[in-house]
């Protein structure tokens, strides 16, 4: 059984690699995969320091964030949709409706 | 006092009736009789009055205060006021006759305008001579000088006119400024306006003596802004702008006299303070001499009379500051009279020639003889010729200075009744009996009747009171007898060197000019006072005003113009920074994650 750390270190580098995913992928459904590996990321987090201090309520709360991530692709995958019937393109540089 | 109240009511409903209704007022010869038939019947009153015995005070309460009232109105008919009355009444009465002929040309709705602000001024200068405080006096005084703007502006179209008027008020309230200061000083010091119970603390000495000076001087300024004494008598030659019988009603016989009065009302409290008394009396001689000889020199035949009235203003202003106030007051009666006959009849001269200048007139003698005759009554009583009604009070004036022991100031006096005598005769020879000027396209004809009949009536009381005092007797002065063989010879010596240079023609003019070269010059132009004033204006105050107003442009408004310039170009640098880019956004939020994550460790590992 590896320590602590180890599942930090996997952890964060889930987290890293989700936020590279978010900043670099031009596709918006590849963000959204980013974002989902950020938010596993936390999941991990959640669970490793749930056990580590042998309390449940960590676990809860890690289902808690996979049911709200579910509902966050769902709503998320609609948007992307509804963006591409109107815009004909899901490219995120071209998505500059706000530009100052 | 009812019938006081009803000299006083009768211009005001006039007034009332011509500015608000409107028909009235836009049918000026219909306003005209209404002004004329009230001033007909405020002036019987008026002499039902001075006749009468009826004399005393009315007090009501204005203002309230702590323990009474602060301030009080009222009427105050004494035998200072009730001669003011009947002048004020008659004067007025004649000049709005007058004008009705004089103004012909004129259309109704001015001419309206006109009598309306003829009625609105007999109505002030009535309240303001039976002011029995000081408060209601400055408040009538403003009024007097706001209608003597008024009327000196009445041509307001004319550049010239529209000047002179605001000369006249702005030279006016440079003084009133000063009768404000100072009543308002003398409320502090008393806790009263009023005349009867300063004057019963003035007998009781009961009176603060501390500061009176200062007050007496205050109020002495506010007389000598009405009552053009040097050095602010500077609007008076030009308020000749106006129409002329306006000069003759206010610029002569009433309003500018009441600066005279108001020293002669206050004299009770002047006595205490002999060094403004003096003041006066010097600043009067002066101003006395100053003008006559600008009266001298002047070609304008509307200024050589106002010249003329600064110079008897200044007559008056010394009498009454030599102890003689009310030989002061007995020549601003009379020449009340015969000044508004000088004027009135210079406007019919005017009327006929169409000109002001009197080289250009010459020979009127021969085409305005009843004219003629008036204005040489006139100018003989200007002069102080026995028994005109000046000689009388121009004597009782030089005896109560000489009474005073002002040994100057009667040289100074008698010096400028013999220019007195020179310039008008100056004026009367030029105009009526030189010869052969050409008058252009007018024919020159007597006035008519409208005009005529005051000035008879005028000419007629100037002999009627010259008489009344030469066979009565001067009353209770009696001058030495030396006295009047030197006003005489004054005024015949002003005329024999008159006859001699403008009449037969026996010296040149150049021959006088050239030994009094400098005064010559000077009076000229004005002893270089409006110049002096001009630049004072131009140099200082608005040098001043641009000061500011390059200090507000500027520094000001600058300082506003450098923050909100900076703020658009801050707010147009940062609105590059929005990409509209999501994932830009989320650089910023992760680097700035981590930005405080690194800077709460260095914090946390001291």
């Amino acid at each position: 059984m590896p320590g602590l750390f180890a599942y930090l270190v996997v952890a964060a580098l889930v987290f890293a690699i989700g936020l590279f995913g978010v900043l670099t992928r031009r596709n918006a459904v590849g963000i959204l995969l980013g974002i989902e590996l950020m938010l596993n990321a936390v999941n991990i987090n959640l669970v490793a320091f749930a056990r580590w201090h042998g309390d449940v309520v960590g676990l809860l709360f890690a289902m808690f964030t996979i049911a709200i991530t579910v509902a966050e692709v769902a709503v998320g995958l609609a948007i992307v949709i509804v963006i591409f019937r109107v815009r004909r393109t899901i490219d995120a540089d071209r998505l500059d409706l706000l530009r100052g | 006092m009812a019938s006081v109240l009803l000299v006083l009511g009768l211009p005001l409903a006039s007034f009332l009736a011509i500015a608000l209704v409107r028909p009235l007022r836009r049918r000026g010869r219909a306003a005209g009789w209404v002004g004329i038939t009230a001033m007909i019947v405020a002036l019987a009153e008026a002499l039902r009055t001075w006749l009468g015995s009826t004399r005393g005070t009315v007090i009501l309460p204005w203002l309230p205060g702590d323990g009474g009232p602060m301030a009080t109105v009222g009427l105050l008919l004494d035998d200072l006021s009730a001669p003011m009355l009947v002048l004020v009444t008659l004067v007025s009465l004649l000049v709005q006759m007058y004008s009705l002929a004089y103004l012909h040309d004129e259309p109704m709705p001015s001419l309206g305008r006109y009598y309306a602000y003829q009625s609105l001024f007999a109505f002030s200068m009535l309240g303001l001579v039976l002011s029995p405080t000081y408060l209601q006096m400055f408040v009538f005084w403003e009024l007097v000088g706001l209608c003597s703007y008024l009327l000196i502006g009445y041509w307001y179209t004319r550049p010239a006119a529209a000047r002179a008027a605001l000369k006249a008020f702005w030279t006016t309230k440079l003084g009133d400024l000063g009768f404000i200061a100072g009543i308002v000083m003398l409320w502090s010091a008393t806790g009263t306006f009023e005349f009867d119970a300063l004057f019963r603390m003035a007998r009781e000495q009961t009176l603060p003596l501390e500061g009176l000076a200062t007050i007496m001087f205050l109020i002495y300024l506010g007389a000598a802004g009405k009552s053009a004494q040097f050095p602010l008598h500077v609007w008076l030659p030009d308020a000749m702008e106006g129409p002329t019988p306006v000069s003759a009603l206010i610029h002569a016989a009433t309003m500018v006299t009441a600066g005279v009065f108001l020293v002669a009302r206050s004299e009770p409290l002047f006595v205490l303070v002999p060094g403004v008394l003096a003041l006066i009396a010097r600043v009067g001689a002066f101003t006395a001499l100053l003008a006559a000889t600008m009266a001298c020199v002047e070609s304008d035949i509307k200024r050589v009379l106002a010249y003329s009235t600064i110079s008897q203003l200044g007559f008056m202003m010394a009498a009454a500051g030599a102890g003689a106030p009310d030989a002061g007051f007995f020549h601003l009666l009379t020449h009340g009279v015969f000044k508004a006959l000088l004027f009135l009849g210079a406007g019919a001269v005017i009327h006929a020639v169409g000109t002001n200048d009197i080289f250009r007139m010459g020979g009127l003698w021969r085409v305005m003889p009843q004219t003629g005759v008036i204005f040489i009554v006139g100018t003989l009583a200007l002069a102080g010729v026995w028994p005109l009604a000046g000689f009388f009070s121009k004597e009782a004036i030089l005896a109560g200075v000489w009474a005073g022991g002002r040994s100057g100031v009667f040289v100074v006096l008698a010096l400028t009744a013999f220019l007195t005598a020179f310039y008008m005769f100056r004026v009367v020879f030029i105009t009526f009996f030189g010869h052969g000027h050409p008058h252009g396209e007018a024919h020159p004809h007597e006035p008519p009747w409208l005009m005529r009949g005051p000035l008879w009536l005028l000419a007629v009381l100037t002999v009627a009171i010259g008489l009344r005092f030469a066979i009565g007797g001067g009353g209770e002065h009696h001058p030495p007898g030396w006295l009047a063989a030197l006003s005489l010879a004054l005024a015949a010596g002003g005329f024999g060197l008159a006859w001699a240079m403008y009449g037969a023609r026996w010296i040149p003019v150049e021959a006088v000019r050239r030994p009094l070269a400098v005064i010559d010059f000077l009076a000229r132009r004005r002893y270089f006072l409006d110049a002096i004033y001009g630049a004072i204006y131009r140099g200082v105050m608005l040098g001043f005003a641009r000061l500011i107003g390059w200090i507000d442009r500027y520094l000001v408004d600058g300082l506003l113009n450098v923050a909100s310039a900076g703020t658009l170009r801050a707010g147009d640098a940062l609105r590059r920074i929005q990409s509209g880019q999501a994932q830009d956004y989320v650089y910023g939020v992760a680097f700035g994650v981590l930005f405080l994550f690194v800077l709460a460790q260095w914090w946390r590992t001291p």
